[in-house]
This record gives C-alpha cells, structure tokens and sequence, in this order.
C-alpha cells in the first residue's frame, strides 16, 4: 500500500476546520476570562488534528461519543460555532440550550452524542450504539474518544470486554495527551505502549501519531472500515498533546516550559499548513481563510451574547420524555 | 481561638491524625504531587512522602477497594474522592463491601476507612459534576455519613471519623472549602463526637434546620427575618447519620415551628428523614406543618441564570419561615 498523494483540497478543506476549533477555543478561553463563560472549560488546543481526521474518516449517518474536551469533535462534525459558543455563554440557541455546558454537547441530527464528564462512563454507551447497528443491520459504526487516563477505569475495561466478545462495529480512539489531569502517563500505567490492551479483549491494536492530519485520517479511516465490514472493534492510540492546562483552572506547573516548546514544534495546524505551501499554495490564501475563520468565531461570539439565556421551562420539561408513542 | 479555612481545617485534621497514627493514609487521584485537585492535601506528600500520600490512577472502584481491603486487616485509610460524583462508579464497594464487611461477618471484621471530597453543587460544573449524594448513603445501615458546615466542625469531626471503627461518608463541599472560621489553638485538641447537632443561632421565633453550602444562606436568611422581628434558631445536624434530633425537639418545643433546609434533592433523604421525626417527636408542639426547601427536583442545568433558581436561595428560606409563621 503506498502513501497516497495528499489532496489539496482536502487538505485545505482540514486545515480551515482545524483553524475553527483552534480560534472557536481561544475566543473561548478570553471569554472564560471575562466571565462570560463559567464551570469547567476544557480545550482540545493541540489535538486539532485527530477531531478532524475523525470527521472525515467517518459517514454522515456515523455515532460520535466524546469526553468534557468535546468542542473540537463536535465543530468537525459540522456543528455551527454558533451553537456551539451560544452552549458555552448559556444560552437557549446553544447546542443543548444551555443545560450542557463545555462538557455535555450534543447535536442528535450529526450523530453527536454527547460530552459526558465521568471518566470512563460513556464508553459502555458506545458500545451500545454499536450494539444497535449490529441488532438493526445497519451499517453505521460509533467512534468513542477517551483520555488516557480512562484507560484504568472499570467503564473502559467493561466496554472493551463486550465490544471484544461480541465484535461490535466501533473504534475506540484514546487521545493520549500524556497527562490525566496533573499526572503523566509513567504515574498513572506501568505501560508506556497503551495499544497492547486491546490484545486482552481480542480486539485489533493500533497506534499512531496525532499531529499528522493525514495520518490519523488514514488509521482511523481503515478502523471504521474494518468496523463497517463487520471485522470487529479496534482500539487505537493516539499519540497527542494538549498545549493548555487540563482547564481553565489549571496552571499546569506539572510540565516544564521546554517540554511545552518542544511539543508545539508539532503543532498539527502548523504541520498542515507547511505541508500547503509545500504544495504550492499560496501563503495569501491560506491568510485569506485565516481571516475568514476570524470573522465567523467572532461572529460566533456575537451571536452567543446577543442571545436569550437558557430557560426555566425548558429546564423543568426536559427532565422525563413525554410518554405514548411506543 | 484562630481563624483558619475550612479547607486547612480538613489538611489539619489528616495531618495531626497521620503523625499520631502510623496506620492512616491518604489515597485519591491527585492528593499527592498536584496537591489535592482542591488543595486540601496541600503539603502532606512532603510531610509523609509516598508511601503515606498515594496518587493513584482514576480508578474509584478500584482504589476505593483497596483502601476497604487494607482497613479489614488493620490499616486506617482515608480515600479522597476528587467529587462525590465520581464515588458512584465505586458505589457496589461502598454499600456492598465497606457497609457491609462488618454485620456480614457478624462483627469479626472492622473496615475503619473514611471516604472524603467536595460533594453538592459548585458552580456551573452542571448535571454529573453537581450531586448533593446524602440521600444516597444515609440510606445504608452500616456507614456514617458526616456533612459539616464550619472549619471547626470540619476539623473536629474529620479527626473522629479517622479515629472511628466504622466506615464513614464524610461531605464536604467546593464551595466551603474558602469559609473562614474559628478553630482551637494549636496544641488544644479537639475531637467533635459523631452524631451530636450543633446550635448555631438562637431565636424564639423558628427553628431552621440546615448544613453543608444552604448553611450559610440560611444564617444570612435569619439575618434578614430578625430584621423583620422573626427571631430564628438554627441549628446544624452536623452528621447526618446517625441523626441527633435532640436540639431540634428541644427547639421545636421553644418556637413551635420548623423549616429543613437542604441542598440534596426533595425525594427522601436526610430532609425528609428530620421531618419525619419530628412531626413524631415534637408533634404536640407545632403550629404549623413543617416545611422544607431543597434544591429543585431536577437535574443540574449549566445556565448560571438556572442554577441560582435550583439551589435553595434565601428569598425561599424567608418566604417559608414567614409561612410556618402564618406572617405576611
Ligand atoms: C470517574 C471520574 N473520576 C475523576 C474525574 C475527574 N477528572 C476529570 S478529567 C480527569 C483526567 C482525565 O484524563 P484523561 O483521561 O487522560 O483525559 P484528558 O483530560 O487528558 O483529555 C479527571 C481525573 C472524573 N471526571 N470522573
Ligand atoms: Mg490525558
């Protein structure tokens, strides 16, 4: 199998998107700051590369499971920075109308079911939108995204065995960002190779780097297929790094400066923007997207102020489903 | 008397217990080189190093286990959940194992262990990061459960519960963890017995019933109604299992009235539980049915504009002391 020649297009098309996470989560972060975002807000900044490669690897009809960190694989799945920000100030035209918040979007439509906050909790769910796919016949697979740090968990283990056992269509990326919280992986897993688990529950291993969007598209890519064709689970590590704190709370004082340059010489928008000019496209083209993103996430922003906040009504009818349709 | 937080209250407490007892550590996900995801532990990895402060990997059931298993053979662990939200994954070793270790073996087993960390509402962290978990394990025979409202409380219990044969929920709270308040003098040991109400605030008017972050609300509450000319009496159960009533009937006798005001949500718990109580222990003595105000029965939304109408606000607190009160 060669390497195939990477598409402009596509690459063009990638790099905006990761360019509408990266923008999306600092005007997140400035608005956290101004208080106009609250709880917890975790950013995916650095990991760009594997939401995006995810999207595309995946069909429209496709089920998405994220962790806390989920505005990245949610604005690559096509939900609007508009929803997505509006969630984040509170608002009614948030994603989950202001009941969410940063760690619980969701957008049913795009197969975008939920940030969930419990380490290890919604892995098992995965497992069991793959379950419905295998019970209907349809030939959707779920992706479920985790840290490395929810690889000690029962959730993990739990959702593993049965994905294992009953060949589930599902592809379960662990975004190995080093660090569960304040601890780096030597502290939390007498493994340094994380792939090797997926050998204990029968499932297929794979590991690869995360800065590289063509990369990740490529190994996620061949897991949904073999998902798809009914060849059973994989569990691919990811090997990636995120360039802020685990949230805004956090002055990550557990890494040195120097280990933080060091990863940010790989920053993946970087990695795809100096692979375009190595292409041939221009530097004034990829300026002119630059601004374009500027001018949506700060419309984004505008939208999310000017909106009404999350309402009272909606909060006490959304507790139970309405009964009678069964 | 010094005033200190009540978090340093809590690092206090596990450190002199730690220095008295070679047989007591700590154990929880970023206790030891973070510092405590909240800064309670701040220090003791340097104190006691790591073999005595234990960072583990995010592994509740699992650590949680291991401390039960470590205290049934003569260690007295402190488990440190980040939040309380995540003792739910370690939920069947709580009630199954730590609860039960003991009556199931007919008394020939202890599990001494004190399971500790923020619980209820902080701000925003929304529907799974936000449990009031009372109602859950007061439920279980076999636990201690202790919520206390003050650093001195938090202090003076949190050194009971490490030195108790039994297991033991203790709940503290994010939002407390910065309360400043008055607590004895180094050198001047203070152990508060588990199970014994505290009175908070006198008055002859009414008598609230409060602990843990509405604690607070209600004593600004009561502020407000004196102003008014409503006298109340507040007092704090401090452990909620086992319930004291004692100071509550003794009040309740006084003011002939009573308001419960609680965070965990109005099904059941600790609220009802008080209620029901009372109205058999002091049913001759009330003019008015007892009235409570908890969080709204609904899961935590993250709008802020949401969250300050869920949790009990002080507008509801007046407006039911005025109710029992039959005042307008
Ligand atoms: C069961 C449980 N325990 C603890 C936590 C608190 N917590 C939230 S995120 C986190 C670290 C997770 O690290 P990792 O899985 O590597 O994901 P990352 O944040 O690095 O993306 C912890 C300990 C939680 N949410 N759930
Ligand atoms: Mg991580």
């Amino acid at each position: 199998m060669g390497v195939p020649l990477p598409d402009k297009d596509d690459l063009l098309r990638q790099y905006r998107m990761m360019m509408v996470i990266r923008r999306f989560e600092e005007e997140a972060a400035r608005n956290y700051a101004k208080g106009k975002i609250g709880g917890f807000l975790h950013l995916y900044i650095g990991q760009e590369a594997i939401a995006v490669a995810a999207a595309d690897a995946l069909a429209d009809q496709d089920y998405i499971f994220q962790t806390y960190r989920d505005h990245g694989t949610a604005l690559a799945r096509g939900m609007s920075p508009n929803a997505a920000m509006a969630e984040l100030f509170g608002r009614d035209t948030g994603c989950s109308r202001g009941l969410g918040g940063s760690m619980h979007y969701f957008d049913a439509e795009r197969g975008f079911l939920g940030g969930w906050a419990i380490v290890g909790g919604h892995m098992a769910l995965a497992a069991g939108t793959a379950f419905k796919s295998k019970y209907v016949g349809d030939d959707r697979v779920t992706i479920c995204f985790f840290g490395d740090g929810s690889t000690n968990i029962g959730g993990f283990h739990e959702a593993m065995s049965l994905a294992g056992l009953w060949k589930l269509p599902v592809v379960f990326v662990c975004e190995n960002n080093q660090y569960a919280m304040g601890t780096p992986l030597e502290r939390t897993s007498p493994l340094e190779d994380l792939s090797i688990k997926a050998t204990g529950y029968g499932i297929a291993g794979d590991r690869c780097e995360g800065h590289d969007v063509e990369v990740v598209a490529d190994r996620i890519g061949a897991a949904v297929e073999r998902a798809r064709k009914g060849q059973g689970p994989t569990f691919i590590e990811i090997l990636t790094y995120r360039f802020r704190g685990h949230s805004m709370s956090d002055p990550a004082k557990y890494r040195s400066r120097t280990e933080l340059e060091q990863r940010k010489q790989r920053d993946p928008i970087t990695v795809v923007r100096e692979r375009l000019l190595g292409l041939g496209v221009e530097e004034s083209t990829l300026d002119d997207i630059d601004l374009e993103v500027d001018e949506e996430i700060d419309a984004a922003v505008r939208f999310a102020d000017e909106s009404e906040p999350a309402r009272e009504d909606v909060m006490l009818s959304t507790v139970l489903a309405p009964e009678g349709d069964a | 008397m010094r005033e200190i937080r009540y978090r340093e209250a809590l690092r206090e407490a596990m450190l002199e217990e730690m220095e008295r007892d070679e047989s007591v550590f700590l154990m929880g996900e970023e206790v030891g080189h973070y510092q405590g995801a909240y800064k309670v532990s701040e220090g003791l990895l340097e104190k006691f190093g790591e073999r005595r402060v234990i960072d583990t990997p995010i592994a509740e059931a699992g650590f949680a286990g291991v401390g039960i298993g470590a205290a049934m053979v003569g260690l007295r662990p402190i488990i440190e959940f980040m939040t309380w939200n995540f003792s739910f994954v370690a939920f069947d070793q709580i009630i199954n194992n730590a609860a039960k270790v003991y009556p199931m073996s007919a008394g020939a087993i202890q599990a001494p262990i004190v399971f500790r960390g923020p619980n209820g509402a902080a701000k925003q962290v929304a529907a799974q990061h936000s449990h009031s978990s009372a109602p859950f394990y007061t439920n279980i025979p076999g636990l201690y459960v202790i919520q206390p409202s003050t650093p001195r409380d938090a202090k003076g219990l949190l050194k009971s519960a490490i030195r108790s044969n039994n297991p033991v929920v203790f709940l503290e709270g994010e939002t407390l963890y910065g309360v400043k308040g008055e607590v004895p003098d180094e050198g001047e040991e203070e152990l508060i017995p588990i199970g014994q109400s505290r009175l908070a605030r006198s008055g002859g008017d009414c008598t609230i019933v409060s602990w843990g972050r509405p604690y607070y609300t209600v004593l600004a509450a009561a502020e407000k109604l004196a102003a008014e000319g409503i006298e109340c009496e507040v007092i704090d159960p401090r452990t909620l299992r086992p319930l004291d009533t004692s100071l509550m009937v003794q009040s309740v006798k006084k003011t002939n009235r009573c308001v419960v005001v609680h965070e965990h949500w109005p099904y059941g718990g600790p609220g009802a539980e008080i209620v029901d109580r009372l109205q058999r222990e002091a049913f001759d003595y009330l003019d008015a049915p007892l009235e409570r105000v908890a969080s709204l029965d609904v899961p935590m939304p993250y709008a802020l504009n949401l969250e300050d109408t869920v949790l009990p606000t002080e507008e509801r607190i007046i407006d039911a002391v005025k109710s029992v009160s039959y005042a307008e």
